[in-house]
């Protein structure tokens, strides 16, 4: 009997030592976890401010740089195609003036997708921007009816030669992530420096930050919001138009 | 009324060879299977071989599926009209009403769920919800709806439950009416788009599947009994119905209009509705308002002549016709006129923005929604030979209260 309390005792300060061994690395672990997902913070809201009267209607740069930056194939079918941004050319009917701006996702404050999306694939950083998780995006493109900006885009073919940083796959919906991968790293969507190198009509940074250079001018100049009438709250301003 | 006595269709009308069900059975099950085959060549090769686009996102199949999934709840009101609100006459029809209602809407869910860009994660649509999505609600209000319905006819085919259909009924009449507001808010609560945004959709839906339900079940009963077993009184009663329901659904459609003329906002769309838009323009006067709706009318409410059995089948082939145009206007029209993003300006990008959107279905997605009628037909046929669904006798001597020989 007191044998046996002997080995229950031996089992038990073994299992605790083990315990205590294992712990500090059981912790460390979750500690890493922890610090990865404290890496966005809702103290931030980014924001693009784009000026239209800088945008030449001849320059395509933003395009060029985002079909690169994200692995945007050119299949030759321009109504299935993705196109995570474009350029829409304006001219006011009255006045004839002319306008040129990229346009892509929002990134709203209150995003209509984000509202529809059945499962909850469509979702929004608590930063601002605003994501499909395509591991639990079914395809069923009711936020692509949501969209009031048009977007978004279905993948409607089998993609190859993906990029590590953006996972993409045939059925599911995608959309401009203000380069996710880019900023996570502190640098600008792949639109932005593009843009920088040519016209310079993009400025991409934090509106919750009253020193970046984005809210001094926002705070300096008049911005529209495109269909400010729903009330979204958009993380893209336009000057000019 | 003396006692109604439901039969398996197998041994219902004597001398009726067995091998008839089998026939007609394969023919629509080579439907099903056809609409089958068609989802599996969008889903290998991916959409881009269906007529949908990133500007057309929701196609011919969202159109069938919306058609079926709202005549589903509709044909259900057969069985409510006797046990929610007393109508005797139409009692013994309730259960075939039920089962009808839950194959209409497996079909329409089917083509819904074989259409998604990842059918193959129909789990995670089970699994992982956002309860601020209308759509999400619309899982659990089609799921409850088979089961509320497969509980309704429970309590009416097993003698001890009797007691408590009328309740049961009740439940299924209520979750119906949500059913059908939940799928008329898809388009309701789009905000984005000016042929949308509006809760006039929900009544709309409403009427909608009091109308196309109802000539559904017309046609289909009209079609399994023969005439010495299915009488005028019920039939004409069925039809005068279905004649209320067209002019209510022509009611909200017009109230849908003149709310959307009202707002300046909304004036451009209704324009390319009403006046040129050419195949939406034509759908709408021709098949929607005139053969779906004044023709079904005249033929209802007869000024000459009295009501014929022939006249009811065709007034409710003109409403399946005219609501499927309806629901295509509804859901490709809207998605048709460009998006307005910059009010006053002329817009042109590479991604079609401010032109109107063209649409071309291409055949697969054509036969996958007509597919939909198929799964719906084969549930239905398996269930009325399994089950004793089918009431034997529906002459006038059997359901009319005041018949005389």
């Amino acid at each position: 009997m007191s044998e046996i309390n002997r080995r229950k005792f031996l089992e038990g300060l073994a299992s605790t030592t083990a315990g205590i061994a294992i712990a500090p690395g059981v912790l460390l672990y979750t500690t890493q976890a922890k610090a990865a997902v404290e890496g966005v913070s809702s103290a931030v809201r980014w924001g693009l401010l784009v000026d239209a009267n800088k945008c030449s209607k001849d320059c395509n740069a933003c395009v060029t740089a985002c079909s690169k930056e994200n692995g945007l194939v050119d299949n030759g079918r321009p109504t299935t195609d993705p196109q995570w941004i474009r350029k829409v050319d304006l001219k006011d009917k009255k006045t004839g003036k002319e306008t040129s701006l990229p346009m892509m996702c929002q990134h709203c404050a209150e995003p209509p997708c984000v509202d529809v999306c059945p499962t909850g694939a469509s979702f929004k950083r608590v930063d601002g921007i605003v994501l499909v998780d395509r591991h639990i995006c079914i395809g069923c493109r009711y936020c692509m009816m949501a969209c009031p900006y048009k977007a978004r885009s279905f993948v409607h073919e089998a993609v190859t030669d993906q990029k590590p940083d953006i996972p993409r796959g045939k059925g599911t919906v995608e959309s401009c992530s203000f380069c996710v991968h880019r900023v996570d790293q502190g640098k600008s969507p792949a639109c932005v420096e593009a843009c920088a190198a040519k016209e310079g009509a993009m400025t991409f940074g934090d509106m919750n930050d009253p020193k970046s250079e984005i809210s001094q001018q926002l705070a300096k100049y008049p911005t529209t919001q495109i269909r400010a009438d729903l009330g979204l709250d958009l993380g893209v301003r336009y000057r000019g138009i | 009324m003396k006692p109604v006595v439901f039969k398996e269709w197998k041994d219902y009308t004597p001398g009726n060879p067995s091998d008839a069900f089998f026939g007609k059975l394969v023919a629509v099950a080579a439907v099903a299977v056809v609409g089958l085959l068609s989802a599996w060549y969008m889903e290998h090769h991916g959409h881009w071989v269906t007529g949908m686009n990133n500007q057309i996102v929701w196609g011919m199949p969202h159109v069938f599926a919306v058609f079926l999934i709202v005549a589903a709840s509709g044909a259900l009101n057969i069985a409510s009209l006797g046990s929610v609100f007393g109508k005797t006459p139409y009692k013994p029809l309730a259960r075939l009403s039920g089962l009808m209602a839950v194959s209409l809407l497996a079909g329409g869910l089917a083509v819904l769920v074989l259409d998604l860009g990842r059918p193959d994660r129909l789990i995670v649509a089970m699994t992982s919800y956002n309860f601020k999505s209308i759509f999400a609600w619309n899982i659990f209000l089609y799921t409850g709806f088979m089961v509320i319905t497969g509980v309704y006819l429970w309590t009416m085919m097993e003698r001890k439950m009797n007691s408590y259909s009328k309740q049961a009924g009740m439940v299924a009449f209520l979750w119906r009416l949500a059913l059908t507001t939940g799928t008329g808010l898809i388009f309701g609560f789009l905000v984005a788009r000016q042929g949308y945004d509006a809760a006039v959709f929900a009544p709309l839906f409403i009427a909608m599947s009091f109308s196309f339900g109802m000539a559904i079940f017309l046609l289909v009963l009209s079609t399994i009994y023969e005439s010495k077993a299915f009488g005028d009184f019920l039939m004409f009663k069925m039809g005068r119905l279905l004649g209320l329901f067209v002019a209510a659904v022509l009611y909200f459609t017009i109230v849908q209009h003149i709310t959307n003329l009202y707002a300046a906002e909304h004036s451009a769309v209704e324009m390319f509705i009403l006046v040129d838009g050419g195949i939406f323009t034509a759908l709408f006067w021709i098949v929607q308002v005139v053969a779906g709706g004044l023709v079904p009318l005249g033929l209802l409410f007869p000024m000459g002549g009295g009501l014929t059995r022939g006249r009811i089948q065709l007034a409710s082939m003109l409403v399946i016709v005219g609501g499927l145009a309806q629901v295509y206007i509804i859901i490709i029209g809207g998605q048709a006129f460009p998006l307005v993003l910059f009010p006053g300006m002329e817009v042109t990008s590479s991604f079609f923005d401010g032109v109107v959107n063209g649409y071309t279905p291409s055949l697969p997605e054509v036969l996958l929604g007509v597919g939909g009628f198929g799964i719906a037909g084969v549930l239905l046929m398996a269930g009325m030979r399994a089950m004793r669904i089918l009431p034997e006798d529906l002459s006038d001597k059997a359901i009319d209260p005041h018949y005389t020989e």
